[in-house]
């Protein structure tokens, strides 16, 4: 019996960036054929491994083998010849370009164009039968949906002749039913012999589709394991290090009054387009009530107008109290002294001043509080020193250095000073836009018991995630928004992910 | 404003609207490939100089406009190398660029020529003199079509013609070849390319360089066609204009060359202020006519004619991430 050399082999591959070790000594096999896991918690190394093998870095040092041939693949371009693809997780793609352009970029026949999309356009159709990868050749990239344009970005490795095909965190984007579409596409390629290897830190789609799993822990790889001789909670053990919990330990909830009561909103934006269309809803006291939806669908700009910094026309009460939509009190600080407190989405952009200490960034929209002042004038530096300390402990923030830049601390981190801030002013209401997104597990179960603790001291808490399994384990109970409106309201133990996400898909259950 | 005066007035245009069209397709290639190029004025002026210098000292106008190109296309390498290789600011660098090459041009021609900072004019083999097209003299008779073409179609220096056939070939090389979807494909995405095997770096020096030959013909056709000679800031805001033209035309070639003749016969109303009050019946003051191009830009911009989206990583020095 001879043994079938692996389709990659990588030995003692070690990368620094800097003092940062991001990769150490890592030496994995993928057999040909088998769709290969590597999970592994964010900032673990697995995304540079996978751009080293795509040739995208260069190994400080270490081996390749392909096919059981040493490779030496210093660019992309080696790595295409090498049979390799990869589908990166924000994608490569020229966005005014048709989806036609965009597969044939890089691997035209000829000087000329036409030809080569001629015949683009007659091999996407036999892929297209072959592997259920149907795309509109003509369509512009900026036109079409996330769903296609991965279709796109796997395409464009199959036109390349790619054997072996690495998608990074590829389901991020997509509705439950696009990842159902996704995985099928991807069994499809296992079964013509093409290699995997999928990147994810989601423990969901290693157990579903995956036929091996490697875990990787702060540059290291710790361990590869066959998926049917492991389990949900021992990868999760694995990734970090110690036992995770994995589901939300929670009370049932104690509601209470109406806190919030949103009637006939209506947004649009500054394109003229109508982002949240007549939605009604209310949110009460003691209660999580989860926003599902996939991104793009009129979420964000409920948090925005709630926020107080997007205007709207309808009605929003806090505790009885009309909030002013369009005029002068219709800004953030307004927001805030009514109670509401935010925790926003893209915590980078919103939520922090990257650049700032992270001392600086615990008191802002709340630095005009006369304890943070020493006079009219002057800021009590001292003071807030003293102040983000203390949060920095009660939130388990590390470093726990209030003179750090809020860049130099990992996502999740970065979310807890954000949480510290918003929380510790004790609102009647927070507003909270995708808590764990970019977030380790570890951090992750800390930041849910915070959101659950303070809807045991009786907070009403409007939750918005992308992530279905974040809602379902936290909300107490579930609206799903597509395409600007409320689609319908669910209990979440009354619920199932295929239920939400025919919902998150448009359609509705209510009439079958 | 009788038809005689308006062949003149459209002659004037197509005249002056050359070099803005050249710079125009020269800045075009470049932002085009993510590079902004602030520095069009600048190589034109260096172009302007050397060109005239050399057809001076040589008394060969090819020879000139080869060494205007050359002028041109070392300022484009600065330009390229600040940006492209060192990752720079492109605005500082083209701004840089802008001054070199005002101070420098007057200060090698006072040093070479002693004439105040200008070139020595320009004549006979030393400058590009008009061609006249086939026919043109036995057709000039024919009513109509017959002065329209001896007039304004024939009787152009030979970069006039290039420099409007560069405007298909702009076309056929940015949409129809294998160079011209990589080069667009690297001003809106420069990753995508990267990862699809092609060198960012080298589809951007190509463009720069583009832009520097481009550049160069625009500068020697300013002091060697348009004019007998170089003197001080001859290019007179004319790549800053080119550059209007650029968003005026929203970075396609043939709207590049409507904007460039429409700047261009701006450009000529005022130089003939007399034929303007003729016709409206009242004065224009010149300069007015001479910012309008700026202004039709800020209308531009201001989203009143549609809206002008720049290549999308313009400005932008490509750094790998994941």
């Amino acid at each position: 019996m001879t043994e079938v050399a692996p389709a990659i082999e990588l030995k003692g591959i070690s990368k620094a960036f800097g003092p940062v070790q991001a990769n150490k000594d890592i030496s994995i096999r993928v057999m040909p054929g088998t769709i290969h896991g590597i999970i592994g918690e964010n900032g673990a190394g697995k995304s540079t491994l996978m751009s080293i093998l795509y040739g995208f870095y260069k190994a400080d040092a270490g081996e390749i083998y392909i096919s059981g041939q040493k490779t030496a693949i210093p660019d992309s371009q080696a790595a295409i010849a090498a049979g390799i693809g990869m589908v990166f997780q924000h994608f490569k793609l020229v966005e005014n370009f048709t989806v036609l352009e965009n597969v044939v970029l890089g691997a035209e026949d000829s000087g000329l164009l036409r030809p080569s999309l001629a015949r683009a356009r007659r091999e996407l159709k036999s892929l297209a039968d072959e592997y259920e990868l149907n795309v509109d050749p003509d369509a512009l990239i900026e036109e079409v949906g996330v769903g296609m344009q991965q279709r796109v970005e796997i395409l464009k490795a199959l036109y390349r002749k790619a054997d072996i095909l690495i998608l990074d965190e590829p389901t991020g984007v997509l509705t439950p039913a696009e990842a159902d579409h996704l995985f099928r596409i991807l069994e499809n390629l296992k079964r013509e012999g093409k290699t995997i290897i999928l990147i994810t830190h989601k423990l969901r789609e290693i157990m579903e589709i995956t036929d091996t799993v490697s875990v990787m822990r702060r540059g290291e790889m710790t361990a590869t394991v066959k998926t049917v001789d492991t389990s949900p909670a021992e990868l999760a053990e694995l990734m970090v290090g110690r036992k995770v919990l994995l589901r939300v330990d929670k009370a049932p909830a104690q509601v209470g009054e109406k806190t919030l009561e949103v009637t006939n909103l209506n947004v649009t934006d500054s394109k003229g387009v109508h982002r949240v269309k007549d939605v009604s809803f209310d949110v009460h006291a003691g209660e999580i009530l989860g926003i599902a939806g996939v991104a793009g669908n009129g979420q964000s700009e409920l948090l925005e107008v709630l926020g107080g910094y997007e205007k709207a026309t309808g009605s929003i009460r806090i505790n009885g109290e009309e909030l002013d939509l369009t005029g002068a009190k219709s800004d953030g600080q307004s927001r805030r002294a009514k109670g509401i407190g935010h925790v926003p989405e893209d915590r980078q952009r919103e939520g922090l001043i990257m650049d700032f200490h992270a001392w600086e960034n615990t008191v802002f929209g709340y630095h005009h509080d006369a304890r943070y002042q020493r006079s009219r004038l002057f800021m009590d530096n001292a003071a807030i020193k003293e102040d983000t300390i203390g949060k920095m402990a009660r939130f388990d923030v590390r470093p726990p250095d209030p003179n750090l830049a809020a860049k130099s601390f990992s996502g999740g981190n970065q979310q807890k000073i954000v949480l510290a801030r918003e929380i510790e002013r004790n609102p009647d209401l927070l507003l909270i836009g995708q808590p764990t997104r970019g977030v380790d597990i570890g951090a992750i179960e800390f930041i849910h018991q915070q959101i659950v603790a303070l809807r045991d001291q009786g907070k009403a808490i409007l939750l918005v995630s992308v992530e279905l399994e974040e809602i379902l384990s936290l909300s107490d109970r579930i609206a799903v928004m597509f395409d600007g409106k409320i689609m319908g309201e669910r209990m979440p133990l009354q619920t199932d992910e295929k239920e939400l996400g025919l919902l998150m898909a448009g359609m509705s259950t209510e009439a079958a | 404003m009788d038809f005689g005066t308006l062949l003149q007035m459209l002659d004037a245009t197509v005249r002056l609207a050359t070099p803005l069209l050249l710079a125009c397709l020269a800045g075009l290639f470049s932002e085009r490939a993510g590079i902004f190029d602030i520095g069009l004025e600048g190589k034109m002026l260096a172009a302007a100089f050397l060109s005239a210098a050399i057809a001076a000292v040589t008394g060969n106008v090819w020879l000139g406009l080869l060494a205007g190109i050359g002028a041109s296309m070392v300022l484009s390498a600065i330009h390229g190398l600040a940006s492209i290789t060192f990752r720079g600011n492109q605005l500082i660098s083209g701004v840089a660029i802008n001054f070199l090459a005002a101070g420098l041009t007057v200060v090698i021609a006072q040093s070479w020529f002693r004439q105040g900072g200008r070139t020595p004019q320009l004549s006979g083999d030393g400058r590009f003199n008009p061609i006249t097209l086939p026919f043109a003299e036995a057709l000039r008779d024919v009513p109509i079509i017959g002065p329209i073409y001896y007039e304004l179609i024939s009787g152009h220096t030979p970069l006039v013609y290039i420099a409007i056939l560069m405007v298909p070939l702009t076309w056929w090389v940015l949409f129809r070849t294998r160079f011209g979807l990589r080069l667009r494909a690297v001003g809106e995405n420069p990753a995508a390319v990267d990862t699809a095997g092609v060198s960012v770096i080298f589809l951007r020096f190509s463009a720069v360089a583009i832009c520097g030959v481009l550049c160069g013909i625009a500068g020697a056709y300013l002091a060697t066609a348009l004019q007998a000679g170089f003197v001080k800031d001859m290019s007179a805001g004319r790549g800053y204009i080119a550059l209007a033209a650029l968003i005026f035309a929203k970075w396609r070639p043939w709207y590049a060359l409507y904007a460039c003749l429409l700047f261009g016969f701006l450009q000529a109303m005022a130089l003939r202020s007399d034929v303007i009050e003729g016709v409206i019946g009242f004065a224009v003051n010149g300069q007015l006519l001479d910012v309008l191009p700026y202004i039709l830009t800020v209308i531009i911009l201001a989203g009143f004619v549609g809206k002008a989206i720049p290549p999308r990583a313009g400005g932008a020095p490509y750094v790998k991430e994941r």
